[in-house]
């Protein structure tokens, strides 16, 4: 098993490397970079003044060299203007947009993304759950049909729409403050009690409005898996033992029914980024997504290029974590090798 | 004293279309320590009974009428009617599994693949004995080497898909046995096993009905199981008790026509050259047209066909490591030499996993072989298979064609029978539109079936009419050569001999040579000419059929006649040969015969045409000397 672990990790070097070179094509995709864009800017309104710093610039950002040297350069394995500074030696880049390090642009959103993905992913498998279990075992029901037709309405509605209405409501009832993920006054302010009670509070809103789909997405596949497992014959045999009904359900199929969800786990992790981009924007969430957004716009591109890859890593990660729990879960992944045919 | 009485039980199942009677008015018991086969072909009710017994009857059956006794011997307490019971209630919860036990037909699905076999044997003992986790685990290691399991302390940790077919039913057994049950319903419990498995589970089952003392309803269709195992007889039809009785009066004194018409339809042994199984419903081939006069035959029979010299396949399993990681080889076929001669049909035997389907595949060029010759010879001299390319290629795809074992997963359940009939000719551009349309119309009429039938999709056919289909569609191409991979083992009795008559009357009509797949010995006795025995991955005893049967070389040959249930109560299977050994390891083989690792396996000739494979004689012993050794 630990060998097994220790390969993944391995083999998620190379993944990440692919990954990174991919990201890094595509940033450069458009013609020009930030700086060569701003001094044809400057041309254009016949200032020359400043476009001796830029050039400067340019070449301390190393954007003069060829692509894959630039490329090498980003991720720290070739000298830059500076020596070997790049992702691996743990410097982001530089935005130039916000005219500071990444680091600093984004540092404050990735624990709040972190915080937000994850507490997303659990709203949608805690509620799926209890619903495609329910649904899948009492097929064609009144409540199966109701849970149909709400999963639907989830999936058509509009994430940001459904985000506006729910902070309405939000704000009318209970008070909390419209937008962000805390009350304006703990903005800046250090860790407390307090703050984190009103982070928690406004992380409920996004968090229903991202998962939404994802729910409904979820109740229809478990209610599918399910109604196929349980008429296999495995099931059978538990019920022939006389076993009790919901034990049985918990014991035998649900488990089998399980692979797929935590196969998504990994899938899940870059739709709800990319996903919930507008969501973000609209209830104003201080998340990576508007970050990304802003920064693919203006072409900055050592933001952008930091923020793809956060979100491959994340990817990588969740996909780390389901194979993982299948292999503990699913002894014919574990043992597979060795089964005799 | 009876433990399980069925008194005029009639069970209904309430669909859209309506409500079809599934049990119409069935009664029997079975005795204390008894044993009672139910005996019926699928679509019988047979497997309803045994659901109403367990109180497992899907949601839409119903019970309306009668009752099912059960009189639990052990308590001596009044009678309980199953019946009326909640199918979820605790009342039958606690004598299901408990009192009552099941074991199904397929022990690849009955078992979850993801918990351990202890953990789901053990499960009973702990839900109806008040077992501990401990205690139920050293209750399952009893039952577990009650049942014979090789390694009981091992196989409480193995998880189902680590075993063997055999020790999957073993384990199943052994669940159903670890309360000690009164009554044991065994439903088709040896169908989906190879045979000397069968042989070595039935005997398992008798010895373990012996040590428990418990009763047993048979649920089967195959009367060689009925006349090996059951005390009392009773033949269910179309949810009808047809006939019953004692095994003896059944066998002996078959009264009712459908009795007597089942039991015609098994192919046993010993039939006489030229008598035919006589299927209850048969069908009359039309071969005409095209089919018979589309490709002139011009080799004569009796010359090779199809030879494979040498022919060996591997085939790698990769185990996971770092990068790559270790493979390891497993040899499907070791250095096999076969011929199939123009005109006959060849029989090839073996166990699952002997390589008898691999070796198909190798001559259909599905897969590649590593090593060898397959040389086809299409009457312009032999030709090898595996240079064969473009139209060459082609034209051998026309000339050898496959009928598949499964009917119902071999057929495109999206297209029409006439889509699938015409396929064949679509993709080898044969003929025109009109053309096409007659050559279907000719294959329906060849198989039986009605030419109406060509706008229907497969689902709306038995298993019988779509292996029919099947054979149509192989015969499109008017192929001279037929590999048949166990056509049959997916078939009712009574649609089996139907098949097996039509597939014989085809190659004689239209020339045809097959090679016939399958491991049941006595199919493959009633339709082959010569039969090949193979056994983990060689050829291990050739001759021609009766020889073979008669005259039997190979341990391995002997094992596998041994194990067969006749339908016969005067040669019931000798159980106590079967505990000789497992006459499927090379390694255990008796001297000149012993097959070690790396050894070729050499063919010997005894008489002429009889060939074993021997390799402790090969080289330049004398012929008398082989005979002189192996007798």
């Amino acid at each position: 098993m630990a060998f097994y672990v220790l390969r993944r990790i391995l083999t998620m070097i190379p993944t990440l490397l692919v990954i990174s070179l991919l990201t890094f094509i595509i940033i450069e995709l458009p013609a020009g970079d930030y700086i060569s864009n701003q001094i044809a800017a400057l041309r254009a309104a016949g200032e020359s003044a400043s476009i001796a710093k830029l050039e400067f610039m340019r070449s301390e950002f190393a954007l003069d060299r060829p692509f894959l040297e630039r490329y090498l350069i980003w991720v720290g394995l070739w000298p830059g203007p500076h020596g070997f500074d790049g992702l691996i030696q743990g410097n982001w880049g530089w935005s130039f947009e916000y005219d500071k390090p990444v680091a600093e642009v984004v540092g404050p959103t990735l624990p709040l993304t972190i915080v937000l993905n994850t507490a997303t992913i659990l709203f949608v498998y805690v509620v799926s759950f209890p619903i495609g279990i329910y649904s899948a075992t009492r097929q064609y029901s009144w409540g199966d049909y109701g849970f149909t037709l709400v999963g639907y309405i989830g999936l058509a509605t509009p994430n940001f729409l459904l985000g506006l209405i729910l902070l309405y409501f939000s704000n009318r009832w209970f008070g909390l403050s419209i937008g962000g993920l805390m009350d304006p006054q703990y903005i800046g302010e250090p860790w407390s009690v307090a703050k984190a009670l009103s982070i928690l509070a406004h992380l409920i809103v996004p968090t229903i409005v991202i998962g939404t789909a994802g729910t409904a997405a979820m109740i229809r596949r478990l209610r599918a898996n399910l109604l196929d497992e349980l008429h296999k014959q495995y099931v059978t045999t538990a019920r022939a033992k006389g076993m009790r009904e919901a034990r049985l359900l918990l014991k035998y199929p649900l488990r089998m029914a399980l692979n797929p969800f935590i196969a998504d786990i990994g899938n899940l992790i870059p739709s709800l980024v990319s996903g919930s981009v507008i969501v973000s924007v609209v209830l104003n969430l201080p998340t990576v997504g508007p970050v990304l957004l802003n920064a693919l716009q203006s072409q900055d591109q050592f933001l952008s290029g930091f923020v793809l890859l956060f979100v491959a890593i994340l990817t990588l990660f969740g996909m780390l974590v389901s194979d993982l729990l299948l292999a503990v879960l699913d002894p014919r992944i574990r043992l597979g090798g060795k089964a005799p045919s | 004293m009876d433990v399980l009485t069925v008194d005029d039980l009639s069970v209904d199942f309430v669909t859209p279309e309506g409500r079809a009677r599934a049990v119409n008015g069935v009664s029997f018991s079975v005795p204390e320590n008894r044993t009672v086969a139910l005996v019926g072909e699928s679509g019988s009710g047979k497997t309803v009974v045994s659901q109403t017994i367990m109180g497992l009857l899907p949601e839409k059956a119903h019970v309306t009428g009668g009752r099912v006794l059960f009189r639990d011997p052990a308590t001596d307490g009044a009678p309980v009617d199953i019946a009326q019971l909640d199918r979820k209630g605790a009342t039958l919860r606690a004598i299901r599994g408990n009192r009552i036990a099941i074991i199904f037909q397929e022990p690849m699905t009955s078992l979850s693949p993801l918990h351990t076999i202890g953990d789901q044997i053990g499960e009973a003992a702990q839900l109806h004995r008040g077992a501990g986790p401990a205690e139920a685990r050293e209750l399952t290691r009893e039952m577990l080497s009650l049942v014979r399991f090789p390694d009981p302390v091992r196989g409480l940790d193995a998880y189902p898909f680590e075993l063997s077919g055999g020790l999957r039913q073993r384990a199943m057994i052994a669940m159903a046995m670890i309360c000690h049950p009164a009554l044991l319903i065994a439903d088709e419990p040896t169908t989906a096993l190879d045979v000397t498995i069968q042989a070595e589970i039935l005997k398992l089952m008798k010895d373990v009905q012996e040590t428990l003392k418990m009763s047993m309803l048979l649920i089967t269709h195959d009367f060689g199981v009925v006349a090996n195992m059951a005390d009392e007889v009773v033949v269910v039809y179309h949810g009808r008790v047809m006939e019953q009785g004692s095994a003896a009066q059944l066998f002996g004194n078959p009264q009712h026509a459908y009795l007597k018409a089942l039991l015609n339809a098994v192919p046993r042994f010993g039939m006489e050259p030229g008598e035919r199984l006589v299927p209850i419903r048969p069908i009359e081939p039309h071969a005409e047209g095209f089919l018979k006069s589309g490709r002139t035959r011009a080799a004569t029979p009796g010359t090779p066909l199809v030879s494979l010299a040498g022919v060996t396949k591997r085939f790698v399993t990769r185990k996971a490591g770092m990068f790559g990681g270790k493979s390891h080889a497993l040899l499907a076929l070791d250095d096999i030499n076969l011929t199939v001669n123009r005109g006959e049909c060849l029989g090839l035997v073996g166990e699952s996993g002997s390589g008898k389907t691999t070796t198909a595949k190798a001559i259909l060029r599905a897969i590649e072989i590593d090593e060898g010759e397959i040389r086809y010879d299409a009457g312009a001299g032999p030709v090898d298979v595996s240079k064969l390319s473009g139209a060459d290629l082609l034209d051998y795809r026309k000339r050898v064609q496959l009928i598949f074992q499964d009917p119902f997963s071999s057929l495109n359940p999206r297209m029409t029978v006439n889509d699938l009939l015409s396929e064949p000719l679509v993709i080898h551009k044969v003929g025109t539109p009109e053309e096409r349309a007659e050559r279907v119309r000719e294959l329906m009429r060849l198989v039986g079936l009605d030419a109406r039938f060509l706008r229907r999709y497969p689902h709306s056919f038995s298993g019988g009419q779509r292996q029919r289909i099947g054979i149509a569609r192989a015969l499109a191409l008017n192929p001279e050569f037929i590999l048949c991979d166990e056509p049959t083992s997916a078939l009712d009795v009574s649609v089996q001999a139907q098949i097996l008559n039509l597939l014989k009357d085809l190659k004689r009509e239209l020339g045809l040579t097959y090679l016939f797949v399958s491991h049941n010995l006595a199919v493959v006795d009633y339709i082959a000419d010569r039969i090949a025995v193979m056994c983990r991955g060689r050829v291990v005893e050739v001759a021609p059929t009766r020889e073979l049967i008669e005259n039997p070389l190979h341990p391995y040959t002997r094992a596998l006649l041994d194990s067969v249930p006749e339908p016969d109560l005067d040669a019931p299977l000798d159980f106590a040969r079967l505990d000789a050994g497992r006459a499927s390891e090379p390694d255990a083989w008796p001297h000149p015969y012993r097959l070690t690792d790396g050894m070729a396996p050499t063919l010997v000739e005894t008489e002429p045409g009889h060939f074993v494979c021997a390799p402790g004689l090969a080289g330049n012993a004398p012929l008398s000397s082989v005979k002189e050794a192996v007798s």
